[in-house]
């Protein structure tokens, strides 16, 4: 996800503890409606567990405990995006996914700009219009 | 025209006549007079060579056009089958192994064959190949590619002479690179070596024998080059001879020979076929066809789901109790279990595939150390799973090694013992249960339990004392300890710094166990017990507060109701009576920290679990019952989970984890 690329991003957004992020259509594969979830133990708090999508164990992380928000109960809207990242698929709970735009490359800051917290899982803020959007690092969401 | 399209299916097609020739040949071996043999090999080799004659394949359809040569001898009665040519002709069979494979991996299946095809073509003439025969060096021979031989066409052109000249050095020559170094630097005053054979790096680094030929174009007259050369001490001959300006290159010589006889041989090959129908019909009974495995694991997910969605309508249709419905659900249950049946058949291949490498190996093994030895195959035709059979492979070559090394005892040996000369190696596959066995018998000298327990007390594996009150078992056992070798001294043949430690840890790791029997002076049985297959596994469903985990049967020896008071502790760590043994009993619910778990029932079901020698009880809330599941992977993100080897998907479409049990057993 370098920032040097001087093109234009399609994005999924999606909403977490109030705010709105983007991560590159590229690395999403679908988004599901929240579904049973297997606990596996032993394993990172963040990490729900796994999920049993289409015949294949995929693990589900919940974005709010990685970046160390409150937890907060799964409602109607919540969603999990399956995201791959090379041989990696997992499933990132976030509290509302709905959209799919584009960010002019021009728009995009990096995370330095604003100072934001967690700026370890950002790569860059994007300012569309009125709305802000933090792009998700996903190499470093999944990384230890 | 575009070959690449059929390079697949020549690949295959060869691999199946290579082998066809392998197992025909040892057959031959056994039963040098009948003639249906040779004729089976010389079709497969036949067909071999116009395959690659069409494909462009030089090299390979030389060899074979010579090897049909020889084999056309044996059928004509004019050759008879002697154990050294049928050496000569494996060796051109690995040749041609060697050339599919490297074609197979996106080479062009070139190989320095010219010493094995000279020996074809002496046995061709009637010279009955001898050790020192082939140990001879082919005559030397210089082959020009295209460039090369415009170069030198130019260079007569310009009114230069093309010599090639032959040096033989002197037996007793002991500095042979200087040599070559002062007949290049003579050449070279009067003119330009093109080349040199072989290449000049192996001249300077010695690896030639005595002879080599360089190739100079020279205005000098040759006499005065053989004078030159002459003058150098320690040179035996050389011989100076023009290349002629219409010698056709020799490459080119190569590349023309085989397309034409192919292209004739073709039609000769049909009548070939035409002449014993009787064979090619038997064979092509069962038509096949080739399916990448990915796509059978494509089938077999999109199966799953329909599994788990089978379980849903028949929950709903009971739900329901529409008589219509019911039956409707009832006819498809019928239906997928029995494609259920099939998908997973179609991931079987005959251990065949595996076994028909052995006899050719035993053969040359048995050869090499001067040991006489029968193999018998039993059961070829039974079926593993293919990614079992993908593996099995090394650690039966590593017992069939260790069979033929320290097993079987030398011919003589054998005598004195009052055996028969020959000695006997048993592979037999059969299946049992869920379960195949694939067993190594020998009737060999079998294991030395002193020397077992010499050897196990020197490595310190076991201590002296523990060594008196070890069973006949237990001793066997430690053969397959890490770093443990039976032989005194390391040999090429199963001595290549691995011992039987891998082949234990390869057959654990597919799931399967592998166990050793042995009576002293009669010989030894390995016995290899395989899942039948590595995706579906049997395993005892248990509960754990809310949450369902699978425990594989494998590792299960039954299941107990504990009584609280029957548990004791020792060192904090509680203990059960089993049987008379203090078997250590693992909560799960705090092993895998399950939430809204209590323990306040006065019974705890448990299950007893085996890793090797020792055990351990593992408690749980209730067991739900026994089922067959698929194993699925935990993905790359969760790569290594304490005590979880894998998760399954359960009929309600939920994901239920399976228990490692080895990493609960200490």
């Amino acid at each position: 996800m370098s920032m040097s690329v001087q093109t234009d991003w399609k994005v999924i957004a999606f909403r977490l503890q109030e705010e709105e992020y983007a991560l590159p259509v590229q690395y999403v594969r679908s988004i599901e409606k929240i579904q049973p979830i297997t606990r596996v133990p032993g394993t990172a708090p963040y990490v729900k567990g796994v999920i049993n999508l289409r015949g294949v164990v995929t693990p589900i992380i919940d974005l709010r405990e990685r970046f160390g928000f409150a937890p907060e109960p799964y409602w109607e809207q919540t969603r999990m995006i399956i995201a791959a990242f090379g041989d990696i698929e997992v499933g990132l709970i976030v509290d509302a996914a709905n959209d799919v735009l584009d960010i002019p490359a021009a728009s995009i800051d990096p995370p330095e700009a604003i100072g934001a917290i967690g700026a370890a899982y950002i790569c860059g803020v994007a300012k569309v219009e009125k709305r802000l959007l933090i792009l998700l690092d996903l190499a470093s969401v999944l990384s230890e | 025209m575009d070959m690449s399209q059929y390079l697949d299916l020549f690949i295959d097609e060869s691999k199946e006549h290579l082998q066809a020739i392998n197992e025909r040949l040892l057959e031959l071996e056994k039963t040098p007079e009948d003639m249906s043999v040779v004729n089976d090999i010389f079709r497969s080799a036949h067909t071999l060579k116009g395959m690659s004659a069409t494909m462009g394949f030089e090299d390979l359809a030389n060899l074979t056009h010579q090897m049909e040569n020889v084999l056309d001898g044996i059928r004509n009665r004019r050759l008879s089958v002697t154990p050294e040519l049928l050496d000569v002709i494996f060796e051109a069979v690995d040749h041609l192994e060697a050339m599919i494979s490297s074609i197979a991996a996106g080479g062009d299946g070139t190989r320095d064959v010219r010493r094995t095809v000279e020996q074809l073509k002496r046995i061709e003439q009637g010279e009955m190949p001898n050790k020192q025969a082939a140990r001879e060096e082919p005559p030397l021979e210089h082959a020009y590619g295209e460039f090369e031989y415009y170069v030198l066409e130019q260079a007569k052109e310009q009114g230069f002479s093309v010599y090639e000249i032959r040096v033989r050095l002197r037996d007793d020559c002991l500095l042979k690179a200087a040599r070559v170094y002062m007949v290049f630097e003579q050449l070279n005053e009067v003119g330009e070596i093109v080349k040199a054979m072989p290449p000049v790096e192996m001249l300077e680094e010695e690896q030639f024998d005595r002879e080599f030929l360089v190739t100079v174009v020279s205005k000098a007259p040759a006499d005065e080059l053989q004078k030159r050369l002459m003058g150098i001490s320690e040179i035996d001959d050389v011989k100076v001879s023009m290349l002629s300006s219409n010698e056709p290159s020799a490459e080119s010589e190569k590349a023309s020979a085989p397309q034409q006889p192919a292209a004739m041989e073709q039609a000769e090959a049909v009548q070939a076929e035409a002449e014993a129908p009787e064979k090619q019909t038997a064979k092509q009974a069962t038509k096949t066809i080739r399916v990448n495995i990915e796509r059978l694991d494509m089938l077999m997910n999109l199966f799953e789901e329909l599994v788990v969605d089978r379980g849903r309508l028949e929950q709903i249709s009971r739900e329901l109790n529409h008589a219509e419905l019911t039956e409707t659900v009832e006819r498809m249950s019928r239906i997928s279990s029995d494609l259920q049946t099939i998908i997973l058949n179609m991931r079987m291949v005959p251990v065949e595939t595996v076994f028909n490498r052995f006899p050719r190996m035993v053969r040359q093994l048995a050869r090499e150390l001067g040991k006489k030895v029968r193999l018998d195959v039993i059961g070829a035709e039974t079926e593993l799973d293919r990614t079992v059979i993908d593996e099995i492979g090394d650690p039966l070559v590593h017992l069939l090694r260790n069979a033929l090394d320290h097993g079987i005892e030398a011919p003589d040996v054998r005598a004195a013992r009052g055996k028969p000369e020959e000695g006997t190696i048993q592979l037999r596959a059969y299946h049992s249960g869920n379960h195949v066995f694939i067993e190594i018998e020998d009737d060999g000298a079998g294991i030395s339990r002193e020397k077992v327990l010499k050897k196990a007390i020197s490595r310190g594996i076991v201590s002296p004392e523990e060594a008196e009150h070890l069973t006949d078992e237990q001793v066997y056992e430690l053969i397959f300890a890490p770093g443990f070798s039976t032989a005194d001294h390391i040999s090429d043949i199963s001595g290549r710094g691995v011992g039987l430690d891998v082949v234990k840890s390869t057959i654990e790791s597919l799931g399967g166990t592998v166990a050793v029997d042995s009576r002293p002076g009669q010989g030894s049985l390995f016995s290899i017990q395989l899942p039948l297959t590595l995706s579906i596994i049997s395993v005892l469903l248990v509960q754990i507060a809310a949450e369902t985990y699978a425990i594989p049967l494998s590792s299960i020896m039954e299941t107990a109701l504990i009584r609280k008071e029957d548990v004791f502790y020792v060192h904090n760590q509680p203990v059960i009576d089993f049987r008379g043994k203090v078997v250590p009993l693992v909560r799960l619910k705090d092993v895998f920290a399950v939430p809204g778990a209590s323990d306040d029932s006065e019974t705890v079901p448990a299950v007893i679990v085996r890793k090797g020698e020792k055990l351990a009880a593992l408690a749980v809330d209730s067991f739900i019952g026994q089922q067959e599941v698929v194993l699925k992977s935990l993905g790359n993100y969760l790569s290594s989970v304490f005590a979880i080897s894998g998760a399954t998907i359960l009929g309600d479409g939920r994901v239920a984890l399976i228990i490692d049990c080895n990493a609960l057993v200490k």
